[in-house]
């Protein structure tokens, strides 16, 4: 007689009446299958846990993302937000879409132009940008972002000993009628800072304004909250060409569409709460339209999205290693990966699916990761099938941010995949090893023995 | 392990306390569990069972014999 698959036994009360505190049946559906790839092959060969990343749902959100602000508006670039994703098999599907790229630091900067980006068409962003990388980027006529007064006075320095005329943008922060209010990156538009800092580029004669940035926030749930920025943005270039004669060519919205991730205390799931792409582009695109730009000069609309693009497109599979349970009754399961590699948990309710076919049973489980520190905790309260040391797990809408802001610790970092458009996984990144990670050690001489 | 004698398993895996009012659904495998106690069975023979008729093996059954035990206990199933 063949033997039957085996599933824990479980008791669970039943509460009628009461809300169920954990949320809808939407973890029960097994995910067996990526891209046409099964789960466990891809465990088997490349080991637990690991990133697996689908080129195919990447390209259909930065092509859906395009014809979206493209039907809307004629002017648009997309620039890939390196900090979101710097794999380079990532970075370069989004070039081949043809994103620009959109950097934070020289390290990212000399990425982008390793990848192949023309350096003209890296958008250097961020607060620290020392000498030398201002220089690099005078040099190579990239398009820099001017966060603060110290980097403005520094570029007009840097711009007059080199004899060259860097193309710069202001960064915009304002308010836009959301809570916490962003105002760290660069100048603030209602005290006055941004348009002081405006005349002070205009003053002077060494630098080349072609651009407004703003960064409005993050995980941004009101759309219309782009709508205000991009008015108040029109309001600035509209001024500037009627004070100075000068034409802005482009305004950078930034990043900071949501993906459809559960955000942690959010009564309703990612999925149900989270605003279309297509909402964020008709506030934009309305008030950019609205502003009254002379038609032959309409800017360039500059976006920088990142996590709307590329959550989605991610997975992170691993395994149990065992489940307990807690004093207080609870179930708890252990899993191959934590906070270590799963750095959205700290703000994520994570989509978790079984890589398996369970029964309809389930239990109230919190999933804690495999490192020996009381953070570890991937999902505090999940309904989940009864789990059994070994079995496959999928983590879903982990693509960004994640492997950028992975800690070595404790662990190892995993290998990364990469699902081609026709189903053939290639590994975009191997798994660390002891050599890795002891590479940049240096041992003093009277270190190198003991007796124990 | 012996099940308070009022409670009631239904086939579909409802079980009911009539003592305390408290219901709980339970899965094929805690059916049967269940029902082994009733029959006085002790736990050898119920991992017997279990393994003659499920892919699994000995030591993940008594694991989870052992926590299922403690969870009747904690229900206050058992006398």
């Amino acid at each position: 007689m063949e033997k039957k698959t085996y599933e824990r036994p479980i008791i669970k009360p039943l509460n009628s009446g009461l809300m169920n505190k954990f949320g809808t049946r939407t973890e029960y559906t097994p995910k067996t299958h990526i891209d046409g790839v099964k789960v466990s092959d891809l465990l088997e060969e490349y080991g637990s846990p690991l990133f697996v990343m689908s080129e195919q749902k990447i390209r259909e959100n930065i092509q859906s993302a395009k014809r979206i602000f493209e039907t809307r508006y004629p002017k648009v670039q997309f620039a890939w937000s390196y900090k979101t994703n710097y794999l380079n098999a990532v970075c370069n599907v989004f070039h081949q879409e043809g994103s620009w790229g959109e950097v934070v630091s020289m390290f990212e900067y000399n990425k982008a132009l390793k990848n192949g980006v023309p350096a003209e068409k890296i958008l250097f962003n961020g607060p620290d940008k020392t000498d030398d990388d201002l220089r690099t980027a005078v040099k190579n006529d990239s398009p820099i972002h001017i966060d603060h007064l110290d980097e403005l006075y520094r570029l007009i320095e840097i711009a007059g000993e080199m004899h060259k005329k860097p193309r710069v943008a202001i960064r915009v922060n304002m308010d836009t009628g959301v809570y916490p209010m962003w105002d760290r990156f660069g100048f603030n538009y209602e005290n006055g800072q941004a348009w002081d800092a405006i005349n002070k580029i205009m003053a002077t004669d060494k630098l080349n304004l072609i651009g407004l940035h703003c960064h409005i926030g993050t995980y941004m749930l009101t759309p219309s909250a782009y709508g205000v920025a991009a008015s108040k943005m029109s309001n600035l270039a509209l001024k500037i060409k009627e004070r100075y004669s000068k034409i802005i060519t482009y305004i950078d919205m930034g990043g900071g569409f949501a993906s459809k991730n559960t955000l942690k205390g959010s009564y309703q799931l990612g999925t149900d709460a989270v605003p279309d792409i297509a909402e964020y582009a008709e506030h934009i695109t309305s008030a950019l339209l609205n502003a009254g730009f002379d038609t032959d000069e309409l800017p360039y609309l500059y976006l920088e999205t990142g996590r709307a693009l590329i959550d989605d497109a991610g997975f992170l599979l691993g395994s149990v290693i065992s489940n307990k349970r807690l004093s207080d009754g609870r179930r708890s399961t252990i899993l191959d990966f934590g906070v270590n590699i799963l750095f959205t948990a700290f703000w994520y309710d994570h989509k978790i699916s079984p890589a398996q076919e369970f029964s309809q049973y389930t239990e109230d489980t919190v999933l804690y990761g495999p490192l020996c520190m009381n953070i570890d905790v991937v999902r505090e309260n999940v309904t989940m099938p009864p789990l059994n040391a070994g079995d496959q797990v999928v983590v879903h809408y982990v693509g960004a941010y994640n492997i950028t802001q992975s800690m070595q610790f404790i662990q190892l970092r995993p290998a990364v995949v990469m699902i081609d458009t026709k189903g053939t996984a290639h590994k975009i990144k191997s798994s660390e090893t002891l050599e890795d990670v002891e590479k940049n050690e240096l041992l003093p001489d009277h270190l190198n023995n003991f007796e124990l | 392990m012996k099940i308070r004698k009022n409670i009631a398993v239904s086939d579909s895996g409802f079980l009911f306390n009539p003592l305390t009012g408290d219901s709980f659904s339970v899965n094929p495998i805690g059916q049967s569990i269940i029902s082994s106690f009733q029959e006085k069975k002790s736990d050898d023979e119920i991992i017997e069972t279990i393994l003659s008729e499920y892919r699994i093996d000995k030591n993940t059954v008594e694991k989870d014999l052992n926590d299922f035990k403690r969870m009747l206990e904690n229900y206050k199933l058992i006398d």
